[in-house]
């Protein structure tokens, strides 16, 4: 018995995800079956619904924070490329004529990838610290999408309202679908591609991944570019499911990234470089989504919930560093 | 100086070669040649350059000025890539490896066995497996991630990296560090292995005089960024090695007093 919690212990400790996975495990126990006391609402269809909705945007911008982490860097904008991108599409479309789907998808490339290519540049060929560089893109485009949508919400382009079914919606399982994928899509980038093996090797080794060629710029501008397209997607579905595009002023659009650097931390990627998963990513933006959920489920006042946000981001930290300390002890016998 | 129309090319000539880092000049002037299948000492003083030297031979840094000739062709390296293409690899002496990886990744780092767009695992398990043992290499698994190896290990896997990519000329800077006497061994073994194929051109970075004397067929020497010794190992022995390295710091310490 005490042989087998070792291994339980030994195979926690080794496997972050695991971990994380227990944790999750634990919140629908709590707040499913013992802090509702036989009358939950939290394992109803409505209630799951409302947990995905709320968890796949925070995981959708968390794998791309997963991808610049891993390799030493950080998005602080995506949060406004998120609001950013909806306007950007709402021009096209309603302005520009562009056909809606190629709208869409124009939006996305455009806002995402530019900006993220902006990051880049900033980052990588000017050398700023990418915590500055992304800090002061992200205030320019709240400014900018303020300053063009004069302050004001606009709606979905008729053209394309159709295709809401398929991006966002807050009565389905669409956008959690959507994580789904590209949690599989991007888990093999990393753990299976050349891309996520020199993601990596940057981070964990700059100089290193220099000397055996790995071409770094390319690398980092890349990340960038994937955390601004998986934001300015992330956004426009949010779009789609609230009906509505917001400019998320007021400082609003902080919340999306902070949320997904959560996530990425709670599910144990050390923002030291050169580790980090995507499973972990997604497990982190379940855990957030279900307090956030079930704080409203039990029907608790949400003042305090941030102060459970924050024990569980150090709590999540305090782990993540004692348990690789741990686990390098491990090698060393 | 240019080679003699009946004799084949050297693997590898340096010309002139200068290069600075802002106010510090690391080489003023280098002149050095490796015969096809030979294997070069290169030694010199900490600082004398050397690991500058070999980081423009291998494409990591550009020279600021002369010409670098590979078969008696000028080559301008555009990068590590670029030099690997033409069969230039290189050892680091910090060696490159990324902690975060696994012993097979690391040993295919830049270089890995693709089936588009997936990276083929198994088949960079299988040769890494088959490279380290035919090296003598023993690691726990190839899947171990190399922060859990040992600095002969690790040195093992970074060398293995160099040489089982199919170069013509290898550069090793300082291979022998943080080797036990059995790694060291295992090395040494490599290289006069290397050397007997005879395709092979090695430049060997080392302060062990002993061991270089006896595995190199001729020593160069750099000091001040300039080749000042060059002769076969036969002609010079570890005690005319010494004293000119001491005879050089005793007179570059008399300078200094004198100036001082």
């Amino acid at each position: 018995m005490w042989r087998r919690l070792r291994t339980a212990g030994t195979f926690l400790i080794q496997r972050r995800e695991a971990t994380v996975a227990l944790v999750v495990i634990l919140l629908i126990v709590y707040f499913g079956v013992i802090s509702s006391a036989g009358r939950s609402v939290f394992f109803t269809h409505i209630d799951l619904v409302n947990v995905s909705v709320i968890a796949a945007p925070i995981m959708i911008v968390a794998y791309g924070e997963v991808l610049l982490l891993i390799c030493g860097e950080i998005d602080l904008s995506v949060g406004f490329i998120y609001a950013f991108a909806p306007y950007m599409m709402h021009y096209l479309i309603d302005y520009y004529h562009v056909p809606g789907v190629l709208g869409i998808v124009l939006a996305i490339l455009i806002v995402g990838a530019g900006v993220g290519w902006i990051n880049a540049f900033l980052t990588v060929t000017l050398g700023l610290p990418s915590f500055i560089a992304t800090l002061g893109t992200g205030f320019v485009l709240a400014g900018l999408t303020l300053t063009f949508a004069h302050g004001e919400q606009a709606s979905i382009p008729t053209s394309v309202l159709g295709f809401g079914r398929f991006l966002g919606s807050s009565n389905t399982f669409v956008q959690i679908i959507w994580a789904v994928i590209l949690l599989a899509i991007l888990h093999t980038l990393l753990r299976n591609t050349r891309w996520g093996l020199h993601t990596i090797a940057v981070g964990g080794n700059l100089l290193g991944a220099r000397e055996a060629g790995v071409n770094v710029a390319k690398i980092k501008y890349g990340n960038f570019m994937i955390t601004g397209v998986l934001g300015a997607f992330a956004g426009i579905q949010i779009s789609f499911q609230t009906g509505v595009i917001d400019t998320f002023a007021g400082g609003a659009a902080y919340q999306p990234m902070f949320y997904a650097v959560a996530a990425c931390v709670i599910g144990g990627t050390a923002m030291l470089g050169g580790t980090g998963t995507m499973i972990g990513a997604f497990l982190g933006g379940a855990v957030l989504a279900i307090l956030i959920d079930g704080f409203q489920v039990i029907g608790v006042s949400a003042f305090p919930l941030q102060i459970y946000f924050g024990g569980a981001i150090l709590i999540a930290m305090i782990a993540n560093v004692q348990l690789a300390r741990l686990r390098v002890q491990g090698r060393g016998r | 100086m240019t080679a003699q129309p009946d004799q084949p090319a050297d693997a590898l000539r340096v010309e002139h070669v200068a290069k600075s880092f802002g106010a510090v000049t690391a080489l003023t002037d280098v002149n050095l040649r490796l015969g096809r299948g030979e294997v070069l000492g290169l030694l010199g003083d900490n600082g004398a350059g050397k690991s500058t030297l070999i980081k423009i031979l291998c494409g990591f840094q550009p020279p600021d000025a002369g010409r670098i000739l590979l078969n008696g062709e000028e080559v301008r390296l555009r990068s590590v890539d670029h030099a690997r293409s033409l069969g230039v690899d290189i050892v680091y002496q910090d060696l490159a490896l990324v902690n975060q990886l696994s012993v097979y990744h690391n040993m295919f780092l830049n270089r890995e066995r693709v089936r588009w767009p997936l990276l083929s695992n198994k088949t960079m398990r299988r040769l890494a497996r088959q490279y380290l043992d035919e090296m003598g290499v023993n690691v726990p698994s190839v899947e171990a991630d190399v922060a859990q190896l040992s600095g002969g290990q690790r040195q093992a896997i970074a060398v293995a990296r160099a040489v089982y990519s199919n170069a013509k000329i290898l550069l090793l800077d300082e291979p022998l560090a943080a080797m036990g006497a059995k790694e060291a061994a295992i090395i040494l073994d490599l290289v006069r292995d290397l050397k007997s194929k005879g395709d092979v051109s090695i430049i060997i970075i080392a302060h062990n005089y002993g061991q270089v004397l006896e595995i190199c067929d001729r020593i160069n020497l750099l000091q001040h960024g300039m080749i000042t010794f060059d002769k076969p190992s036969k002609d010079t022995s570890v005690q005319e090695l010494n004293e000119i390295v001491i005879a050089e710091y005793r007179r570059a310490l008399e300078e200094r007093q004198r100036s001082a």
